[in-house]
């Protein structure tokens, strides 16, 4: 044992003179490979064991699609369907509000799919070059709602009680798209239900939430009174109480769907927004509320 | 730069021994914690850092993260002192389900402490209609804020402050009674004292995890600037609308971090001379 000891301490002792010179370079090294594995590669292979790159055809492969929170019962159902009909294949889901999704590909988060709750997250992207030039499509429209719990304890019958005082509201925060256009919409109300109503209603607000399922959370809880959602909202949560909001004051919602650039699995990527555009996935959105494109 | 062995027993002296093998681990960590930080504020020095960092958004969130932080950690160590010498001094039954409450926050995800929160004092919630009927509506209010911030950080300073209670010695505690002091001058004459330390930087921790609370606020409290929404709520979301609010944030909520850290760090060095 005094042996072993004896000859790292000698190892040790060898080593003590050269200790700042060492120091140093096991720093720069660190530093060389911290910026050497720069974003992209760095992401890259953690991407490529997500997306299963096959070397035999019995490997997953997995196509990731980011998607705007409302669209996550139907293109949950759309998923299993194409699943379904590409045997192999996985399709996974990342739900967020528009804006954060849009951030994460920004940021280098690796997906081969997005559709956005409204054009403007879209543009951004194709700006920046993460769209495959061309293929971003509308693929339904969508309308906005205005929901109460199934209690309905602040006794709201229609869009003008919205404004009353004491009222306990939620909407989406701006930056989302279900919260602009929710902003939009109070614009419209203000023609339609006289002025300082877009005031006294926002006054009402106690939060603003991160993406438009939040929003519908709380108002299931029965945290707040009144809450603003997409008309799709309520097909998977039809216990709320719906006050509609009249055509000429809503806003159509166009949402789009794009391949990205950077997608690893661009064929079946093109294959999915051709599935969502096809009879079979218009169905389905059909099915959870949505409206087609036009 | 002289590596010396460093012995609670023995004066530092200089060593030839020098373990290399120690090393390499800690520096790759020392990489990990480092280096995104360093980037922070490489980010924020190259942006306009005092427009954002005092913009209406920022100094808001500011402004309520201190006042929350402060009043929680308040709450904290006015309840929390009682607990800890408790804990520390009497045997009781249910001793031990006492400790595992105070405990459990420490490990639990904030988020879960939010949903718990709101399933608890929501207006729906399990005790959310006694509250209503004493008018008290607790979710999207400043207080709720307050209430998840001590929910997660006063179990910090009751173990801190548990630790400094017993490490007292209880030849000490003897000696006083035997002078014939009360309980309550025993406490304020010769533990409050004694236990200073301990006392301040639980209160130090507990602090610097308020100001971070984040999963339990939003699930909670919900998020208005200016009612309930924290730097750490503005950080997450900012992040998407203004990146350079959020790092100006960022920032600065590390700097108050250091300062923080570097307080407990003279405090230990002061009470030990």
């Amino acid at each position: 044992m005094t042996i072993i000891v004896n000859k790292f301490n000698n190892l040790i002792d060898l080593t003590q003179n050269e200790n700042m010179k060492k120091i140093w370079t096991v720093l720069f090294i660190l530093i060389a490979a911290a910026s050497a594995c720069s974003a992209p590669a760095a992401i890259n292979p953690a991407s490529e064991a997500l997306a299963g790159e096959p070397t035999s055809a019995s490997e997953t492969v997995t196509l990731t699609v980011f998607a705007a929170a409302s669209l996550a019962d139907a293109f949950d159902e759309i998923g299993q369907n194409f699943e379904r009909d590409h045997p192999g294949l996985q399709v996974k889901f990342n739900y967020g509000g528009s804006q954060t999704l849009r951030t994460q590909i920004e940021q280098g988060a690796s997906a081969d799919v997005f559709a956005s709750a409204n054009q403007n997250e879209m543009d951004t992207l194709i700006r920046s070059n993460f769209v495959m030039t061309g293929s971003s499509q509308l693929f339904l429209s969508n309308m906005l709602v205005a929901v109460t719990p199934a209690a309905n304890p602040a006794g709201v019958s229609a869009l003008a009680d919205l404004a009353k005082p004491g009222l306990k509201l939620i909407l989406a925060a701006k930056e989302v798209p279900a919260g602009n256009y929710s902003l939009q919409v109070l614009e419209k109300l203000e023609t339609s239900l006289g002025g300082g109503y877009k005031e006294k209603v926002l006054a009402n607000v106690v939060s603003y939430e991160n993406d438009v399922k939040q929003v519908l959370s709380k108002i299931q809880l029965g945290e707040a009174d009144a809450g603003i959602v997409y008309l799709s909202d309520t097909v998977a949560v039809p216990m709320l109480k719906k006050i509609e909001i009249p055509v000429k004051d809503n806003v159509i919602a166009h949402y789009p769907l794009a391949v990205l650039d950077h997608s690893k699995q661009p064929i079946l990527a093109r294959a999915f927004v051709a599935f969502v555009l096809s009879g079979s996935g218009q169905a389905v959105l059909t099915k959870w509320g949505f409206l087609p494109v036009k | 730069m002289n590596f010396r062995r460093l012995s609670s027993k023995h004066p530092v002296k200089t060593s030839s021994r020098f373990d290399w093998w120690f090393v390499i681990p800690g520096m790759m960590l020392l990489a990990l914690l480092g280096l995104p930080l360093a980037a922070l504020f490489l980010r924020a020095l190259g942006s306009d850092f005092f427009v954002h960092a005092f913009s209406e958004t920022a100094f808001s969130a500011l402004k309520l993260s201190f006042f929350t932080s402060l009043v929680s950690v308040t709450v904290s160590i006015l309840v929390g002192t009682p607990l800890a010498y408790t804990l520390s001094h009497w045997d009781f039954r249910g001793r031990a389900l006492v400790e595992l409450l105070i405990d459990l926050p420490v490990v639990l995800p904030p988020s879960v402490a939010g949903l718990a929160l709101l399933i608890a004092f929501g207006r729906q919630g399990v005790f959310g209609g006694w509250l209503a009927l004493l008018g008290v509506s607790l979710p999207f209010t400043t207080l709720a804020v307050i209430i998840a911030q001590t929910f997660v950080s006063a179990p910090l300073f009751v173990r801190s402050a548990r630790v400094g209670f017993e490490s007292i010695d209880p030849q000490l505690v003897e000696a006083t009674r035997v002078e014939g002091a009360s309980q309550w001058q025993l406490f304020y004459l010769v533990m409050l004292p004694l236990t200073g330390r301990a006392l301040i930087s639980g209160a130090i921790l507990a602090w610097t995890r308020s100001l971070g609370e984040f999963g339990a606020t939003i699930l909670f409290a919900g998020n208005l600037e200016g009612v309930t929404q924290t730097m750490p709520l503005a950080i997450y979301l900012g992040f998407e609308r203004n990146l350079d609010v959020a790092v100006a944030l960022s920032v600065m909520l590390v700097l108050v971090s250091v300062l923080l850290l570097a307080i407990m760090r003279w405090l230990d060095k002061y009470q030990s001379h």
